[in-house]
């Protein structure tokens, strides 16, 4: 029995490998490109002999919606937030995945036990757990280090440019914080007009002193160039600048927005196939725990979590660099999917007539 | 009637000449056309008929009214204004359901937000809803969410439940209609699109002045130089010509960014302090100055081959007769260089027009241009149609620009080098 | 234009101004292209000249970002350099997949620009060509229009017909945008051309055939090699239609750097941009060549 399990897993791979040779993935690019490289993709193609394509986009939700909406559709898996996998599923754009496919834990949990709490949507399946953090440059700030999401907006206490998200969900909800509501109710607050007016507001005292970003790998490299002192920034690749590039920068964990990224596939993709088999792999609990050893995002997984280490040098424990850490977590706004799905097209369209304002 | 015909001048083979001049007339055109008829196919094909389908889409939108057959039907059995009666309410809850099955929700809701923001999430939310509402419908979706209430979102939903409508362009041009249908400027705060025209016309007439102010004296000297040495320093501005767009933009990053070579300079000649470096880059400023290097050679071109037909005597003369330098300049070379400053200035002000490279990758916030917005509607909020319709206005704009460069210089005396 | 002798002190203060204001533009014109040459050799991953270089100390100088244009997107970029890491660049690196893409689709987009650009500049310099302005206007449109409109325009066009996200598709948008180049200098060649020159021909009898490839084509060749060339630049350079309407399979030259530049302007960018300085330089000169020969042919000299 076993014998043909493993004759027939065999058979199905060859079959892949000469059917369907290839899969694309549209993922951020940059250091979180990199730790899936690494993470997914080559064990991948060694174990199936499909080759993984990768594309890097700003938001890989903007190219998906745009090629199922044109009818021309070229890439199989997209890497998206939580709100646009149930928006685009809402609206038929993506291919319902049922979690019983999905690989169980080493121990036998079944996959929809083993995720972490809505990491499993219709049509999506998480891999990373990670956050929008404040980074600063150490070297600029001598008189005092910046300790909060308020510290952001206080241009005389700590002078220069600071980097933000062009979009509205990054940048909202951290003038909210830093204007002293609550992280638990940022979104009663953002519900409402007078909210919303708040949050600009707040935005408009460091208008004329922000950069602009709109890809994830920019704001290191802001940093790093000296175009911004502070900047908000994924924690991953803030990581990947501090602890693998050895630049002197800084995180302030106050304040941190917490999200989830998923795999989903559309409808009419090129390799619909291959793509499933790519998300099952890639999903899967060695595969997660693996990636955090590339990036400090915390896997999805809760089997994943007792299997991650330390970053690829050896020597640094990735534990303390995860946005789940507990003391990480202090002021953390969690992620309200729903929220976003139905208020992200309205919110952002404010934010650029605020913006071209 | 001998008379006649031995009257009328023939051809050898006996035919009326004027007949066959006609024909071998004819002839000639007929093989002219046939030369020019596989490009201007081709390009029809590939070009002209894209752009016709693209900006069709600026007064065409289905997604409403396709979606909401019920709706439509209540629209149009009912005149605009009425109160929207059990009926109505009890059309929305059909539609909603069709949406629902066939999860359009979330792509209806997106066309009326475009009318009015803040309505999306009404659609989707009630769609979510929509199967277990009961008769009445009307109390039913009021209870749900008290905002299916207001007047303005039956009134664009009538509007959306024909695909054909001019809203969009309406929108181009910062505008909507109120309670009673009527055309009125949108409110403080959303209006941006006349602004970004606006800045655009600005920061393209501030570039072609610019070309204009730097263009003038090279041309100038380039014209006036000996042959062999006007050929090496025409090389300098023929190089940047040749140049990637990409790579100029490069250049200018490097140049003009905080830790870069200009504010580098600049600190090691005192003139600023480390800490008082200027910010050049991410904002109008790098645009201004990045469009202006990469469209000077548009200006020093035609500005140099109307100045080398100039014949240097006139100025000559000009000061022989007493005038000043000055006044030689301004009343004989000046006027004489007009056709070249126009031919230069018409072409400049239509290529930055419609310029989206550069200020994309240097330009900030606040130094993007109408092509930048055109960009991200394509790309990031998909509102296609608002994009067309953008489009549409900024493409008016520089065909009136084209004919007149057309008019005023002649589109085959457009140089290049 | 030397300074007369009969020049005021207020002249002459002008006339030295006056070359310094044209010796500061030209720098201005050709600095930002000249700069990134030496940066480009730069060890430290920056985009200002380190003190080593300065101090034109050799260990400020290196070839890193050269390499890393190859070893980008490799499989092995760390084994040794035998044949089958050559192989692994020709066939994976990203910079030269994006190398040949350029190449394919500059080749051929120039030939089919060329082609049809050259005929129907023959057709519409005939005196006998009806409409001759409004076409003229339709065909160098290409060039006038906004690139964002005739990129979305294409993109729609695409999807539906099934063009998008292929080379072929790519090669019609990029002949497009050539053509109007060719058009542009082919006629300005024919300005020139003496039509009796064909008639002489058509007497001797020669036929068309004959006429055309002994007598216009050696004529107007210079105007249309330097037509390809430009058609060839327009393609080689053209990033927003490959935006829109290209997958990551046509990815050209200009497209990765666009994405380095967003991304992450390491100096391999401006290795690239030096690359791409040279290969303008190179095509310049061969315009600039050809010029002066078709100047000499037509016997207009310079005056």
């Amino acid at each position: 029995m076993k014998k043909m399990l493993i004759l027939s897993t065999a058979l199905v791979a060859t079959g892949f490998a000469a059917s369907a040779q290839e899969v694309v993935v549209v993922s951020w690019g940059g250091a979180y490109e990199a730790s899936q490289v690494e993470a997914y993709n080559k064990p991948f193609t060694e174990k199936t002999g499909i080759k993984v394509t990768m594309v890097a986009a700003d938001n890989p939700a903007s190219p998906l919606k745009a090629q199922v909406e044109a009818g021309n559709v070229t890439a199989d898996v997209f890497d998206i937030e939580v709100s646009d996998a149930i928006r685009l599923c809402d609206e038929g754009a993506l291919v319902e995945i049922d979690p019983a496919i999905l690989p169980p834990a080493p121990d036998g949990t079944p996959a929809i036990d083993d995720f972490v709490d809505g990491a499993l949507r219709d049509c999506a399946v998480a891999n990373i757990v990670w956050g929008t953090v404040i980074a600063y440059d150490t070297t600029k700030f001598p008189n005092g280090q910046p300790m909060t999401a308020a510290d952001f907006f206080d241009l005389e206490g700590f002078p220069g440019k600071r980097g933000l998200p062009k979009n509205a969900k990054r940048t909202l909800y951290l003038a909210l914080i830093a204007d002293g509501v609550p992280a638990a109710e940022i979104y009663d607050v953002l519900g409402t007009d007078e909210g919303v007016a708040r949050a600009f507001a707040k935005l408009d005292t460091i208008k004329d002193s922000v950069v602009w970003w709109e890809a994830g790998a920019q704001p290191p490299q802001l940093l790093a160039d000296g175009e911004v002192t502070m900047s908000t920034v994924y924690n991953g690749r803030i990581f990947d600048a501090i602890v693998a590039e050895g630049k002197p920068f800084d995180i302030v964990w106050d304040g941190q927005y917490m999200d989830l990224d998923m795999f989903a596939i559309p409808k009419n993709s090129p390799n619909p196939e291959a793509a499933m088999e790519y998300l099952k792999f890639a999903t899967d609990t060695e595969r997660l725990a693996g990636q955090a050893s590339y990036i400090s995002y915390g896997p999805a997984r809760k089997s994943s979590a007792a299997l991650v280490g330390k970053y690829k040098d050896g020597v640094t424990d990735m534990a303390p660099h995860m946005p789940t850490n507990p003391e990480n977590m202090q002021n953390a706004v969690l992620d309200d999917p729903e929220f976003w799905a139905d208020h992200d097209v309205e919110l952002n369209e404010l934010f650029n007539a605020w913006l071209a304002g | 009637m001998t008379d006649v015909s031995a009257s009328i001048l023939t051809t050898a083979d006996g035919k009326p000449l004027k007949a066959a001049l006609a024909a071998s007339q004819a002839r000639a055109r007929r093989k002219a056309f046939m030369l020019v008829a596989p490009l201007f196919l081709f390009v029809v094909i590939t070009f002209v008929i894209p752009i016709g389908q693209m900006l069709f889409q600026s007064v065409y939108n289905d997604t409403f009214s396709a979606t909401a057959p019920a709706l439509r039907q209540w629209f149009d059995e009912n005149p605009p204004g009425t109160e929207p009666d059990e009926a109505a309410y009890a059309a929305l809850v059909s539609d909603l359901r069709l949406m629902r099955e066939e999860r359009s929700a979330g792509a209806a809701g997106t066309r009326i937000n475009y009318d009015i923001s803040g309505t999306r999430s009404m659609f989707t939310g009630m769609a979510r809803k929509a199967d277990k509402l009961e008769p009445p419908y009307k109390e039913a979706v009021l209870a749900e969410d008290k905002k299916w209430d207001n007047p303005d979102v039956w009134r664009a939903m009538r509007s959306a439940s024909s695909p054909f409508t001019i809203d969009f362009y309406l929108a181009a041009l910062d505008m909507t209609r109120d309670e009673t249908g009527s055309i009125v400027g949108v409110k403080e705060g959303q209006a941006v699109y006349k602004m970004l025209f606006g800045r655009t016309l600005f920061l393209s007439a501030l570039i072609t002045v610019m070309c204009m102010a730097l263009a003038f004296p090279i041309a100038h000297m380039l014209a006036t130089l000996p042959m062999a040495k006007s050929n090496l320093l025409m090389i300098l501005v023929l190089l940047p010509f040749w140049t990637s767009l990409l790579v100029r933009t490069t250049s200018w990053m490097v140049l003009l960014q905080s830790q870069g070579v200009v504010n580098d300079f600049l600190v090691w000649a005192g003139i600023v302090g480390d800490d008082g470096r200027i910010q050049m880059m991410y904002n109008q400023i790098g645009t201004v100055v990045a469009m202006t290097h990469i469209l000077l050679p548009f200006m020093v071109l035609p500005l140099y081959s109307v100045m080398r037909t100039i014949p240097p005597s006139y100025v000559r003369a000009a000061r022989s007769l007493g005038a000043t330098s000055w006044t030689a300049f301004r009343r004989i070379y000046l006027p004489q260089t007009l056709p070249g400053i126009g031919a230069g200035a018409l072409l400049v002000f239509i290529l930055a027009v419609g310029y989206y490279i550069t200020p994309a990758l240097v330009g900030g916030a606040d130094g993007q241009l109408i092509s930048n917005l055109i960009a991200f509607h394509m790309q990031k909020s998909l509102n296609w149609s608002l994009a067309a319709a953008l489009a549409a206005l900024l493409l008016g704009g520089i065909l009136i620009l084209y004919w007149l460069y057309d008019r005023l210089v002649g589109i085959d005396n457009m140089k290049l080098g | 234009m030397a300074l007369p002798t009969y020049a005021s002190p207020l002249e002459k203060a002008w006339y030295y101004t006056y070359h310094v204001i044209c010796a500061l533009i030209f720098l201005f014109l050709i600095a930002p292209i000249l700069i990134v040459m030496p940066l480009s050799f730069n060890a430290e991953p920056y985009f200002t000249f380190s003190d080593k270089m300065l101090a034109f100390d050799p260990e400020g100088y290196s070839m890193r970002w050269y390499d890393s244009l190859l070893t980008f997107g490799m499989i092995a970029p760390d084994a040794v350099r035998d044949g089958s890491w050559w192989a692994d660049a020709w066939h994976n690196a990203k910079w030269v997949q994006a190398a040949k893409n350029s190449v394919i689709i500059g080749f051929f987009s120039t030939l089919l620009a060329t082609i049809l650009g050259t005929l129907a500049a023959l057709g519409l310099s005939r005196p006998e060509m009806p409409f001759r302005r409004a076409i003229m206007a339709v065909l160098i449109s290409p060039m006038i229009v906004p690139i964002i409109i005739t990129a979305t325009g294409l993109f729609f066009f695409y999807s539906k017909t099934g063009l998008a996200n292929s080379y072929p598709g790519i090669i019609l948008a990029h002949a497009t945008l050539g053509i109007p180049f060719v058009i542009i200098t082919v006629t300005a060649t024919l300005i020139g051309f003496d039509h009796s020159l064909s008639r002489a021909a058509a007497s001797l009898g020669a036929n068309p055939r004959t006429t055309f490839f002994k007598v216009i084509m050696p004529l107007i060749l210079p105007g249309v090699v330097s037509g390809a060339l430009f058609a060839f630049v327009t393609s080689f350079d053209e990033v927003v239609v490959v935006l829109f309407v290209a997958d990551h399979s046509q990815q050209t030259i200009p497209r990765q750097m666009w994405n380095g530049i967003r991304e992450q302007i390491s100096p391999a960018i401006l290795a690239v941009a030096t690359i791409l300085v040279i290969i303008s330089i190179a095509l310049l000169t061969t315009v600039e060549l050809l010029r002066r020969r078709s100047e000499r042919l037509r016997g207009v000299t310079p005056h």
